[in-house]
């Protein structure tokens, strides 16, 4: 903790949330630089959320160049204007209204794949979030920014259909915690997302959420063929048959994974708005618990779907520490 | 994704916001993103710095205007081609009567304050239009579906009254810091500062001295060509060493209590005269009247900091100077405004001295800030989260999907694994006095309350209906409205000021009395049961109200709520938040449960309706954890030497 004090400017603009988290969490913030890939709806709300709460910087990565689909995007940080959209990336389209929501945030654009970045890259950041990624990118990304000494929070969101999910990985998180009078220190560890979905799902509680196993059906679907977020109602019964094998793999009762369930997320290609908002939410609560050092952080799945309504935290992880990823 | 069916519903809907500030910006943005095209949006607010860390719709060159109609154009950059209507109204304007409502399929609400909420609950159930109500504080949210008929109405579960503070307790026997504060803002500053001719509690007497009235109203005028470093030093003494020296002089309070220590400026200010004055001479060149600031001038810039004794004499004394100097004109006209940095530092300092007189915790300008101004800390996540719930409901009910409302829970701590924790609605209660009009009952000694009493205290103050008709029988007792001609409102202004059993038609023991409130479309019958005596202390109105199944009571909250918010620090979850909305919610055993009311509160409406009552209400935010899930390091702050 350095003796920095907030400027009179901070003061007046974060009053209402320093109230919630203390001026020591808000400096924190101001210090801590997020790298984000992966500009769909979801990554749009909490890159506004967190510009709002006061970040050192943050950096969009996201090649892809604006369509048409920016009509009716669930991105609200693109403009729906041909003119302002045409020839310019995702990336660079949020990064200029992002801007705008605080001015004492840097926003910039990095160009490139996520996946071709190496460590001396995520080395620059405290926290990355990636979406919209291929299952082999997300494993790199997290285990490019494991093998730095510096502690790099590492994130993925996904949403499909009516329904999302994150995850998270702190490695070894230390912080506090209030009980009452006193404050705790607590410490937690955290798998990768490899290790995390190398755990075999007979291992796991049985009450644990479908779309965990949901989601890692259609992951690993897209893995073995197309891109990722591309898949569409045709390929529901590849989906399906791998579905199968997978269980059977697993010994898992197939009713875990209903048909009904796969076949919404695969049909549902377009993001929905509202749980873009509570998606984006849940992930930019955790990223400034994660920045500040206080308050429980989850660990280290979170899902919601709207059709039930419920924003469930699953620990998938191994429970004997020595059992290696 | 929306299915088809879904899309459909959504896109011929009606749907009208109340509300466009924290939950209001979030909401307006999903909706318009959802796909809905027709949004009416009301907001009586301006735009303000302390926003713009959640209210993302507005930018700085937007502070001071319309949050409505700013959401509204900052909206339609995304979607240029839906409709939004603002409103720069209050949603209790007569224009917004039960035929405006009824236009629209369902109401959503973004409030920050019980009154708004209870009348906008009125009017969806006389309009027989869905309610989506909603709330956050911090890290806390909730959201609710109220369909007429078919769930709770907003108000079946009661919400308590905001919690009340005796005038002794402020005036002679504070045990918590927002007992100094109130004292500091409510008597001190509106002694000083505000409106002369207000009756004040402020002198503690410890006789019935009615005698030395006259005397007394003399301590706090300013006297002929007095020096203004003097005048202060005089309010000083007075109230931080006379009256304490008064009221130890009553030996029967101190008798179970810690006697409080009078202090004097002379302990503290002697060698201060010379600096000060040299300092105030400085900032006369500065221009700005809303930039003085004691603190500035003092060279203190950290609101964080935790005066001392000193210090806060310091203050005291040198943001007195400075609102008779620089805002004289002001003087003898103002309140208490939380945005006001003089009036805050002033009644900081007021508060600090006082609690160190009696032996209380004292608190930085920061802390003593938001409990002053009752500031809700609010943080975009949970609003955002929020949002997203609400828009689920609200096509459900555009839907008609009445077997999956739901009312969701947004925790600060994972219940059964949820962070989001989705509940079925309950049904109507059948004894709510609101939706099935059944009648309460009031026992009140009908021999010395006044009709007077009864509109105030009840009526208006526990019912909510501020546009009452009162009737026994055929007769009308009371009526407030703009087309009565003067014989009645003659008649009407001498019934006020009878007791109930000598009204021209005599309200006594067993008799019903209806109130009717034609804005809000609501009736309730009241039946009179005579009782003789009220405990001073437990019923301090004189009268009891009762009818509808009781909230639990707010001393029992105390032990779990944390006042301002949603802390770590408390092994229950949803911790329930502002004292107003403070009823508990028991999730995890599964038996009837009341809401657990989590809401963004302004209750400064409730703070003025109330100056001239006995009782001085405030929220009561526990002062010692006013900081949520605080860095334990915040207490220790540097002193400036």
């Amino acid at each position: 903790m350095d003796g920095e004090e907030l400027t009179e400017q901070e003061t007046a603009l974060y009053d209402r949330q320093i109230r919630v988290w203390g001026a020591d969490a808000q400096r924190r913030l101001s210090k801590s630089h997020i790298l984000v890939c992966g500009m769909k709806g979801t990554v749009a709300e909490f890159c506004k959320n967190i510009v709002l709460a006061g970040v050192g910087s943050l950096t969009l990565v996201d090649d892809r160049v604006a369509t048409d689909e920016a009509l009716f995007s669930s991105n609200f940080l693109i403009p729906p204007d041909e003119n302002v959209y045409r020839g310019k990336t995702l990336a660079e389209l949020c990064c200029d209204s992002l801007k705008d929501f605080n001015p004492m945030v840097r926003v910039s654009v990095e160009k490139g794949d996520v996946s071709g970045f190496d460590g001396e890259f995520f080395n620059k950041y405290d926290v990355v979030v990636v979406s919209c990624c291929s299952l082999a990118t997300k494993k790199s990304v997290n285990e490019k920014c494991r093998k730095l000494s510096k502690h790099i929070a590492f994130y993925t969101v996904d949403c499909r259909d009516s329904s999302g999910e994150i995850f998270v990985d702190l490695q070894d998180h230390i912080y506090s915690k209030k009980n009452l009078e006193e404050t705790a220190e607590c410490k937690l560890q955290y798998p990768s997302f490899e290790e995390a979905i190398s755990v075999p799902w007979r291992a796991l509680p049985r009450r644990v959420s479908k779309l965990y196993f949901a989601m890692r059906v259609i992951e690993k679907f897209e893995a073995e063929g197309c891109h990722p977020g591309d898949v569409s109602i045709a390929d529901l019964p590849g989906v399906l048959k791998l579905k199968k094998e997978l269980c059977e793999a697993n010994s898992l009762n197939e009713s875990h994974i209903p048909d009904t369930l796969l076949e919404r997320l695969v049909t549902g290609t377009r993001e929905f708005p509202p749980v873009c908002a509570v998606i984006g939410g849940i992930l930019g609560q955790e990223v400034i618990k994660a920045i500040s050092g206080k308050g429980d952080p989850l660990k280290n799945f979170f899902f919601f779907d709207a059709v039930d309504g419920k924003g469930i935290i699953e620990d998938i992880s191994v429970s004997n520490p020595k059992s290696g990823s | 994704m929306a299915s088809q069916n879904q899309l459909f519903s959504i896109k011929g809907a009606k749907v009208l916001m109340v509300g466009a500030g924290g939950i209001g910006c979030e909401l307006l943005k999903t909706l318009a993103l959802s796909g809905f095209q027709d949004i009416h949006i009301i907001d009586m607010d301006t735009i303000e710095v302390s926003n713009l860390n959640r209210q993302f719709l507005f930018r700085k060159s937007h502070v001071g205007q319309s949050k409505a109609k700013v959401a509204r154009d900052a909206v339609l950059k995304f979607r240029p081609h839906i409709s939004i209507t603002p409103y720069h109204a209050n949603v209790k304007d007569p224009d917004f009567n039960v035929d405006f409502f009824k236009q629209f399929n369902v109401v959503l609400n973004g409030l920050d304050n019980l009154d708004a909420r209870r009348h906008v609950n009125r009017l969806c159930l006389a309009a027989e239009v869905p309610l989506v109500e909603s709330g956050t504080t911090g890290f806390l949210g909730q959201v609710t579906v109220h369909v007429k008929g078919r769930t709770e109405c907003y108000e079946c579960q009661p919400k308590p009254a905001p919690k009340t503070y005796p005038v002794c307790t402020i005036t002679s026997t504070p045990s918590k810091f927002v007992h100094c504060i109130v004292w500091a803002k409510d008597l001190l500053f509106t002694k000083l500062f505000g409106d002369k001719n207000q009756e004040n509690d402020l002198n503690v007497r410890s006789t019935d001295a009615t005698s030395s009235s006259e005397h007394v109203e003399d301590v706090f005028e300013r006297r002929k060509d007095e020096d203004i470093e003097q005048y202060g030093r005089r309010i000083y003494d007075h109230v931080f060493g006379y009256n304490i020296e008064e009221a130890l002089s009553n030996e029967e309070t101190w008798k179970n209590r810690n006697r409080p220590k009078p202090i004097y400026s002379r302990d503290f200010l002697h060698d201060e005269i010379a600096q000060q004055n040299g300092n105030v001479d400085k900032d006369c060149a500065a221009g700005d009247p809303s930039s003085v600031s004691a603190m500035a001038s003092l060279g203190m810039k950290n609101p964080q900091d935790i005066w001392c004794l000193k210090e806060n004499s310091r203050i005291f004394m040198e943001a007195f100077k400075l609102f008779f100097m620089k805002r004289e004109k002001e003087i003898g006209n103002l309140t208490f405004d939380k945005d006001d940095q003089l009036a805050v530092e002033f009644v900081t300092a007021a508060a600090n001295i006082r609690a160190t007189s009696f032996g209380i915790p004292l608190h930085s300008l920061f802390e003593a800030k938001g409990i002053a101004g009752n500031i809700v800390h609010a943080v975009a996540t949970t609003n955002a989260i929020i949002a997203g719930l609400i828009v689920i409901e609200a096509i459900k009910v555009l839907q008609n999907d009445t077997n999956n409302y739901r009312m969701t829970y947004c925790l600060e701590h994972p219940t059964r694994k949820m962070l989001l924790m989705p509940v079925e609605p309950f049904e109507a209660n059948k004894s709510c006095y609101v939706c099935s009009e059944s009648p309460l009952t009031l026992e009140i000694n009908t021999h010395r309350a006044k009709l007077r009493d009864f509109v105030e205290k009840i009526v208006k103050a526990k019912l909510g209906m501020y546009f009452p008709l009162i009737m026994y029988g055929a007769a009308l007792l009371y009526e407030v409205g703009d087309d009565l001609d003067e014989a009645m409102v003659a008649n009407y202004a001498a019934n006020l000021e009878k007791v109930l059993s000598e009204l021209p038609s005599p309200v006594t023991s067993g008799t019903t009395v209806t109130v009717e409130d034609l804005k809000q479309e609501l009736t309730c019958n009241i039946n009179i049961k005579h009782r003789e005596e009220f405990d001073e202390e437990k019923e301090p109105d004189g009268m009891l109200l009762s009818g509808w199944t009781q909230a639990s009571s707010v001393e029992k909250d105390d032990n779990k709520s944390n006042g301002n918010g949603g802390s770590t620090s408390n092994a229950s979850q949803a911790v329930p938040v502002e004292a107003e909305d403070n009823v508990e919610m028991d999730v995890l055993s599964g038996k009837k449960r009341r809401l657990s009311e989590i809401s963004g509160q302004d209750l400064s409406s409730v703070t003025d309706e109330t100056k001239n009552h006995e009782k001085l209400e405030v929220v009561d935010d526990d002062d010692d954890l006013v900081m949520l899930d605080d860095d334990p390091g915040l207490n220790k702050r540097k002193r400036i030497q």
